[in-house]
């Protein structure tokens, strides 16, 4: 036999081989039968050396070529069977991705927190500073330089808790203002400051009323702030709390620290204005008060009120929770059952 | 106030629907709690006239009726009033009409005899019990002889009215009266009001002040008015039914012809006046003064009063027989047999009357009309108007003249502003013409000099007297909703959180990403739960006048009221809840009242924070993971001082074995761990962890300066050790030493392993270490890094007896 046909007798034996080889071992076996170094390949070029000048490089070229597609039908085979293994195991893998993935605690902020937060946020954005007043407050600073004296008829809007004859649980954010005002450079811009926080009032907890709940305020001062200013804020607190299609409407009310005073009411949400139990069918919901700074408080606190003015609003986080989310007992607020609290989920 | 519509048409020319004038005062004056219509949902209840009235055969108090109901036959009634007669004119419902209180009236059979309906007394048509006059309260209604069968009964008893119910604010006691109500009105719709006059005949014969004595003792503040007449011979009986209607629509009782009379008059001017039976004044002296410590009085209601020194008082020969303002004397109370009427109209302080009416809980309709104030210049006329009003119901006459305690120059309040100062502040572009309009509609007399505009405010506004009084009546009456909505303009400002809020906010998200839920407690709370868990001894600051025990004492500590929304969950089943509270606490202060406010971080936990799921068993918490968040959130806070975790038994309410004090430094910020068994069963709670930490100390506390490390390009190396070692050494003991004895290399020591159980002796544990070492500039030598491990081997072996595996 010639080392040729030698040559092609090991190719097809080899091809074949490889072919019926069913694992990476049997090829890899393969492999090292026909192309080792002991190999029969091998062997053939050994022989070489007998051959003629002139075959040698026919053989030579010949035996290559039947090496080389030996080693392509190897590779070839190896990719194969490696693609098929993996076809196996991922079929062995396979689950069923609908179970459910597994919890990653994750607590979330208070319903009225939600509420603070987004109109921090947005007062934050209109220049204002957030003021933490004290939740024990002097009477002096809660009633009287609010415009409030002992014996003012208002008082008996707002039950109080006192500590002593002088010192009291704060009844509204306001509190703090007085002391926004004294402390105020008025040289170095406007005072505008936004002043959310606990509030405490002597009632009997029901489904509408609570011994303690939350306020937002907000006190702008400057040489020239006006009623339409105020109009144009509240309605910018209702739609981002709301949302842009609703509108407001103020009409006149009363609180000894402002005046004009105006109570605010917005569109009712539940039916869009057209009246429902929600807004006792008058297509509006009462949701804030405000007026213009009284010029006393402004004096008591050593301000000028022909040069400077400003406006005063306040609401009150509970009351616009228990509107926007349809809550119906202001209790849930403070019991902090988890039912409760899980589904108002919202970033803080 | 409850404001009748049909009284108001006296005033005014109105035919808008009631709703619609609701609205309107809604949006420009008061608010307005509803709109009442005392017929709605009556059907089929008319005019009956009785023909024929037997008694029942069957019965020892029903009457068989035969009543006219303007049909072509009478009907027969079974009625059980005891006042039921022949030939009276009755309130019938019919079979199948609607009464009050929802209730259907159906024909039926009573005692065999057939009734067609029933004769209806009138809280069966809905009326208060409070407001029926008590003379026909047991009985049923007689309508007047001239009222028609058949007509629905509505029109005869007012119950066609519609009652416009205001919520008056505190400034707008002006609106406390049909007069002040028409003046708002007459304003908002541009009307000229037409007001009631007086008409008042004097005798002649008699002169009040022969028979009145009347002196004021208190001064010119508490009593600037203090006025009397004389009613002579007057026949006290029950109102007629106009003035009934009037009253009770006032959410008043008819009482008798001259009380109705004081209390028209009250709703009409808004001046209380008070009735005495002057046969009962010790011989006509009447003296005004404070009350003195000991004196008592029992008033209409029948209750003994002890007087306080704040007291007004009117007296009868300097004996007390009225609380001035507040309620009468039961003494001198008008009776039936009473003739002659000494009536009283009267200015009083407001805040005495404030004082008077809350010191013996009695709120009326005149002390609250003296708390808001009262028209200084329509007293006498009320006082008038009540004179004539009495004469004329009671048959009797109106003694000369008026008897004068004290009187007062009332005049007028004059305000000057500006056109511009009005635009100013409303960010108007309103005009002098459309100001001056505003004002002529209002009815006060003004002059225009100029941009500038003279107000001379009539008494009947007592509630104006600065400029900006005026510009809330200018702003309302050309309405808000025609004010632009603009933003403020002005010199710009930056808005940011300062560091505390910052830093608050961001502990809320930790907190939140470690798996708790924001819990918002209640700060007042009992004594014991305030004082529980507090980080440092403390008094608590107590209310004065609490409601309850429950609510009586401000908090030293945030733990007690999770542990009570932990108690609140778990009496509903819950019994994984992980709840965070970020807000303050109370501390005492030396010398002062108001304590110092703290605000605190707390967590409790019980049960699991990750519950058990499918193929994967529930992790209970334990010490090492809510140890683990507190330890996470103060890495967050880049203190500058190491944090170290101080076992501590020293907290009453904790477990003494499972609890560490947190310090920074020196600096004490919290503790954590499991609460006391027993105090958890005293809260209902299961086992629960906890940590309370000191936000306001924290954030205070110095941060790291934090600054870039390079990474080192040197590879580490490290080594494990084990060891057996005596219970009593703790972990933080043993890091100490290691890290001490570690060498320049030694970057990290790693627990890896604590172990006790199996082949461990009794009173010794097993712990394991990775240590990690590293030269920032070379590849370190084994053998060097074997040197340095072997001497941390030997300091465990010899200082702490450690047997090295
Ligand atoms: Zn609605």
């Amino acid at each position: 036999m010639s080392l040729q046909d030698r040559l092609t007798e090991l190719r097809d034996q080899g091809l074949a081989d490889i072919k019926s080889a069913d694992v990476l071992k049997k090829v890899n076996q393969v492999k090292v039968d026909l192309l080792g170094k002991k190999g029969p390949i091998t062997e053939v070029l050994r022989g070489m050396r007998d051959l003629t000048p002139e075959e040698r490089p026919k053989v030579g070229a010949y035996a290559n070529e039947v090496r080389d597609k030996l080693q392509t039908a190897i590779d070839h085979r190896r990719e194969e069977l490696e693609q098929a293994a993996v076809n196996k195991q991922l079929a062995a893998e396979k689950i069923d991705v609908t179970l459910p993935g597994r919890d990653v605690p994750q607590g979330q902020p208070h319903v009225i927190t939600q509420i603070i937060t987004e109109l921090e946020d947005l007062f934050i954005g209109m220049g204002y500073q957030i003021v933490d007043g004290d939740e024990v407050e002097e009477d002096y600073y809660n009633f009287e330089r609010l415009n409030l004296p002992k014996d003012h008829p208002a008082r008996d809007m707002q039950d109080t808790f006192y500590i002593t004859k002088d010192v009291l649980l704060r009844t509204q954010t306001s509190a703090d203002q007085p002391r926004s005002l004294e402390n105020h450079d008025f040289s170095k811009g406007p005072l505008k400051v936004l002043s959310p926080g606990r509030v405490y009032r002597r009632d009997t907890d029901d489904a509408t009323h609570s011994h303690q709940f939350h306020q937002i305020e907000g006190l702008v001062v400057d040489k020239h702030i006006t009623m339409a200013d105020l109009k144009g804020t509240l309605t910018l607190v209702a739609n981002t709390l709301f949302g842009d299609q609703f509108e407001v409407r103020l009409r006149p009310s009363y609180f000894p620290f402002t005046e004009p005073s105006v109570e605010a009411d917005v569109t009712c949400f539940n039916c869009n204005g057209k009246g429902c139990a929600v807004c006792k069918q008058t297509g509006w919901i009462e949701v804030l008060g405000a007026g213009m700074v009284h010029p006393r408080v402004l004096e008591m606190s050593g301000i000028d009120p022909e040069v400077y003015g400003g406006f005063a609003f306040g609401l009150g986080p509970d009351r616009f929770a228990m509107l926007k989310y349809g809550v119906d007992d202001i209790r849930n607020f403070y019991l902090n059952d988890v039912r409760f609290l899980s589904q108002f989920y919202k970033k803080g | 106030m409850k404001i009748s519509y049909a009284w108001l048409r006296d005033y005014l020319k109105l035919s808008l629907p009631a709703d619609e004038l609701a609205e309107k005062i809604e949006r420009t004056a008061v608010e307005v709690d509803g709109v009442i219509r005392p017929s709605e949902g009556l059907k089929k209840v008319v005019v009956g006239h009785v023909l024929e009235c037997v008694p029942h055969p069957d019965s020892d108090h029903l009457h068989i009726c035969q009543v006219d109901v303007g049909e072509a036959d009478p009907i027969q009634i079974v009625c059980g009033a005891p006042n039921v007669a022949a030939g009276q004119n009755v309130i019938v419902a019919l079979p199948n009409s609607w009464i009050g209180n929802h209730t259907k009236i159906k024909r039926s059979k009573m005692r065999g005899e057939v009734s067609n309906g029933m004769l209806c007394a009138l809280d069966e048509l809905g009326f208060d019990e409070k407001l029926v006059p008590k003379e026909v309260a047991d009985g049923i209604f007689i309508l007047p002889a001239d009222a028609k069968p058949g007509e629905p009964v509505f029109s005869y008893l007012g119950m066609d009215d519609e009652i416009i119910d205001m919520s008056v604010t505190p400034n707008r006691g002006d609106m406390l009266s049909m007069n002040g109500t028409a003046h708002e009105l007459a304003a908002i719709y541009d009307q000229t009001p037409t007001m009631p006059t007086v008409d008042l005949t004097e005798s002649s014969d008699d002169l009040a002040d022969d028979d009145l004595d009347v002196t004021v003792q208190a001064d010119e503040h508490d009593v600037p008015m203090y006025k009397m007449r004389l009613i002579k011979n007057v026949t006290i009986k029950p109102s007629p039914l106009w003035l009934q209607i009037r009253i009770w629509n006032a959410g008043m009782r008819p009482i008798n012809n001259v009380v109705d009379a004081t209390n028209y008059i009250l709703m009409q001017y808004g001046q209380p006046l008070h009735a005495f039976d002057y046969d009962k004044l010790d011989g006509g002296k009447v003296n005004v003064r404070l009350a003195k410590a000991g004196e008592k009085l029992t008033t209409l209601d029948g209750e003994e009063r002890d007087l306080l020194p704040t007291d007004l008082v009117i007296c009868s020969n300097d004996q007390p027989i009225c609380l001035a303002g507040t309620m009468g004397g039961l003494d001198t109370e008008v009776t039936d047999q009473t003739t002659d009427i000494a009536l009283e109209g009267a200015i009083f302080d407001a805040v005495k009357i404030r004082k008077t009416a809350h010191n013996h809980g009695l709120h009326s309709e005149a002390s609250m009309r003296y708390e808001r104030g009262i028209d200084h210049s329509a007293t006498q006329t009320a006082l008038d108007a009540a004179a004539a009003m009495i004469a004329d119901l009671g048959a009797g006459t109106v003694a000369n003249g008026t008897v004068i305690g004290r009187d007062e120059d009332v005049q007028p309040v004059v305000v000057d502003i500006t056109l511009t100062r009005i635009n100013h502040v409303l960010g108007t572009e309103l005009t002098a013409d459309a100001v001056a309009d505003i004002f002529r509609r209002l009815d006060f007399p003004t002059t225009v000099n100029d941009d500038t505009f003279t107000v001379t405010i009539p008494a009947r506004r007592w509630d104006i007297h600065i400029p900006a009084d005026l510009i809330e009546e200018v702003a309302r009456l050309y309405g808000y909703d025609n004010l632009p909505a603009t933003l403020p303009t002005g010199q710009p400002t930056i808005g940011k959180l300062n560091e505390t809020q910052q830093a608050i906010r961001d502990s809320r998200k930790l907190m939140e990403s470690a798996g708790l839920t924001q819990a918002i407690s209640y700060s007042l709370t009992t004594e014991t739960k305030a004082k529980a868990f507090a980080m440092h001894a403390s008094e608590v600051t107590k209310l004065d006048f609490p409601m309850s025990s429950e609510r009586s004492a401000l908090r030293l500590n945030l733990i007690s009221g999770l542990l009570d929304d932990l108690a609140y969950n778990i009496a509903r089943k819950e019994q994984d809840v992980a709840l965070y509270e970020e807000g303050r606490v109370f501390f005492s202060q030396p010398e002062q009242v108001r304590p110092k406010e703290v605000e605190h971080l707390a967590g409790a936990i019980t049960g699991s924070l990750v519950p058990a799921e499918w193929g994967v068993a529930a992790k209970p918490m334990d010490f090492y993971q809510i140890k683990g968040i507190v330890a996470g959130y103060l890495k967050s806070l880049a203190l500058a001082d190491a944090v170290t975790y101080v076992a501590s038994a020293d907290h009453a309410d904790m477990h003494p074995g499972r609890t560490a004090d947190i310090y920074v430094g020196d600096q004490l910020v919290g503790f954590v761990g499991q609460v006391h068994p027993t105090t958890a069963k005293a809260y209902k709670v299961r086992e629960t962890y906890v940590f309370e930490l000191d936000l306001t100390t924290l954030i205070a506390l110095p941060k790291e300066r934090q600054q870039y490390q390079p990474i080192s390009k040197f590879p580490s190396i490290t080594r494990d050790v084990a060891m057996l070692i005596d219970d009593e050494i703790t972990n933080a003991q043993v890091v100490d030493l290691i890290t001490s004895k570690g060498g320049a290399h030694l970057q990290t020591v790693k627990l890896f392993d604590v172990y006790n159980g199996k082949h461990v002796p009794e009173g010794k544990k097993s712990l394991a270490y990775t240590l990690t070492y590293q030269d920032q500039n070379a590849t370190l030598v084994d053998d060097d890094v074997t040197k340095a491990f072997e001497k941390v081997l030997s300091a465990l072996t010899e200082e702490f007896g450690a047997e090295i595996r």
